[in-house]
């Protein structure tokens, strides 16, 4: 037993990316295992290790966690990216889920029929920049700090950052009208842990494709 | 300044009922404006008091708090009932990750089409029966002990209390074969603070009705179809 946290899910971002950002931010080293079959996803559900029957999946200090937020909340708790106090982890928490939301429909995405995916798109765009992005910019304006909350790097910044590169991969500009997020943008990407997370080589898995949405479907298929 | 926290939402239960529960179950007594025009939610928006433009919001303790995960974890961290360290909060947080995606197939219910709702309500059923009521079962089954978590009363067991009421009410005896969740439901019914939310009279809601889809609908200009799950 390595002590390593073990993630368990499919060879691709989905539902295990933003843990993958958060443990690579933290600085903690991680292995996977990748669910290729049926078999596999069957075979876990039998042997016990998936609480609700689904992934994502972290093996972490003796426990078999499932429920994404359950799991960021605690790699949060443990490394330190939580705040400080209550009130600051109420700020990261809110922030957190927003961004969670504007993450759904990139990850539901590569999943919409052909014909829904154009207004997708343009759904995600605009969410982005009405809904999600004016709000941190003003955030990070009006204290003028390097990072969102009680001017210390916490989860809230490593989901930020997830999320600005996952909707400039489908909207390249997207972030023209939000200089604070640009700047934040630049620094982030200078953080040593996060700076390697982005070199090719680490675990960072690259945006959803066919093959993927292929495996998820046969994967999970009733 | 001893201000009550102050909830902002429709009348009725959606996001905000699990909100409703928490702070009843710590015994915290709450106001609540309810929203009915449109007029009321653009007042709010152009107020900047929804950070991302949607209720639930919550003022407690000087901040205008949105996200209902977020306003739920506050609460019950403040009135200690999240476990008393971080295994426990990460045993709860996956048990009301459960419960709440339970209940997400009943909060879209009331939108649905009518034949869409039937199809639904067995979809409900089938989850509780297969999928969630059964981890909670052999939970209480394994450790023998009154609470989900840590032998203490958590946010854990109010939401469990909460998605089983809320089953029920889909099919009545739904918890036939769960004997260890019926002791469940019994105990913590008889918590004098929940016992007090049961009762009529509470800000507990009733189940949606057509009223509130129409008050939902027309305040957020919400009316597309819902698709099931």
């Amino acid at each position: 037993m390595s002590g390593k946290p073990r993630l368990t899910y499919l060879n691709g971002r989905g539902r295990m990316e933003p843990i993958r950002w958060l443990l690579a931010a933290a600085g903690v080293e991680f292995e996977e295992v990748y669910l290729e079959t049926k078999e596999q996803y069957e075979k876990l559900i039998k042997d016990g290790f998936l609480l609700f029957q689904q992934v994502p999946l972290v093996e972490i200090d003796g426990m078999k966690m499932v429920q994404t937020r359950a799991i960021m909340s605690y790699i949060a708790g443990k490394y330190n990216l939580y705040g400080k106090d209550l009130k600051e982890r109420a700020l990261i928490d809110m922030y957190v889920e927003g961004i969670s939301d504007l993450m759904q429909m990139i990850l539901m995405f590569p999943f919409s029929p052909p014909d829904a995916k154009e207004k997708n798109l343009e759904s995600i765009k605009e969410r982005a920049t009405n809904r999600y992005f004016p709000v941190f910019e003003k955030v990070l304006k009006q204290h003028g700090q390097d990072f969102l909350v009680g001017n210390k790097f916490s989860w809230a910044d490593v989901q930020l950052m997830e999320a600005i590169l996952a909707v400039e991969e489908k909207v390249p500009g997207v972030l023209s009208g939000f200089p604070q997020l640009q700047v934040f943008k630049t620094k982030m990407s200078n953080m040593p842990t996060i700076k390697k997370f982005l070199q090719p080589g680490s675990p960072r898995k690259p945006p959803p494709d066919a093959h993927y949405v292929e495996t998820v479907l046969k994967v999970f298929k009733k | 300044m001893s201000t009550k926290p102050k909830l902002y939402y429709f009348d009725g239960r959606g996001k905000m009922e699990s909100i409703r529960w928490l702070l009843a179950a710590a015994g915290v007594e709450f106001e609540e404006e309810f929203l009915e025009t449109r007029d009321q939610y653009e007042k709010l928006l152009q107020g900047g008091s929804l950070l991302f433009q949607q209720v639930p919001m919550v003022e407690i303790d000087g901040m205008k708090m949105v996200q209902t995960r977020a306003i739920l974890s506050y609460i019950a961290a403040k009135y200690n009932l999240y476990g008393k360290d971080l295994k426990e909060r990460a045993l709860i947080d996956m048990y009301v990750g459960g419960t709440d995606d339970l209940m997400g197939f009943i909060l879209v219910f009331p939108f649905l089409s009518a034949e869409d709702k039937e199809k639904q309500r067995a979809l409900i059923i089938q989850k509780a029966t297969s999928r969630y009521f059964p981890v909670y079962e052999k939970i209480l089954k394994d450790h023998g002990q009154d609470f989900l978590v840590g032998n203490n009363f958590s946010w854990a067991d109010v939401h469990l209390l909460e998605a089983i009421l809320m089953v029920e009410e889909k099919k009545s005896d739904v918890l036939s074969g769960f004997p260890q969740l019926q002791a469940f439901k019994a105990r913590i019914s008889s918590i004098p603070a929940i016992k007090k939310f049961l009762e009529p009279g509470s800000q507990r809601k009733p189940v949606p009705d057509d009223k509130y889809v129409e008050t939902v609908r027309r305040v957020l200009r919400m009316y597309y179809d819902v698709k099931a799950n």
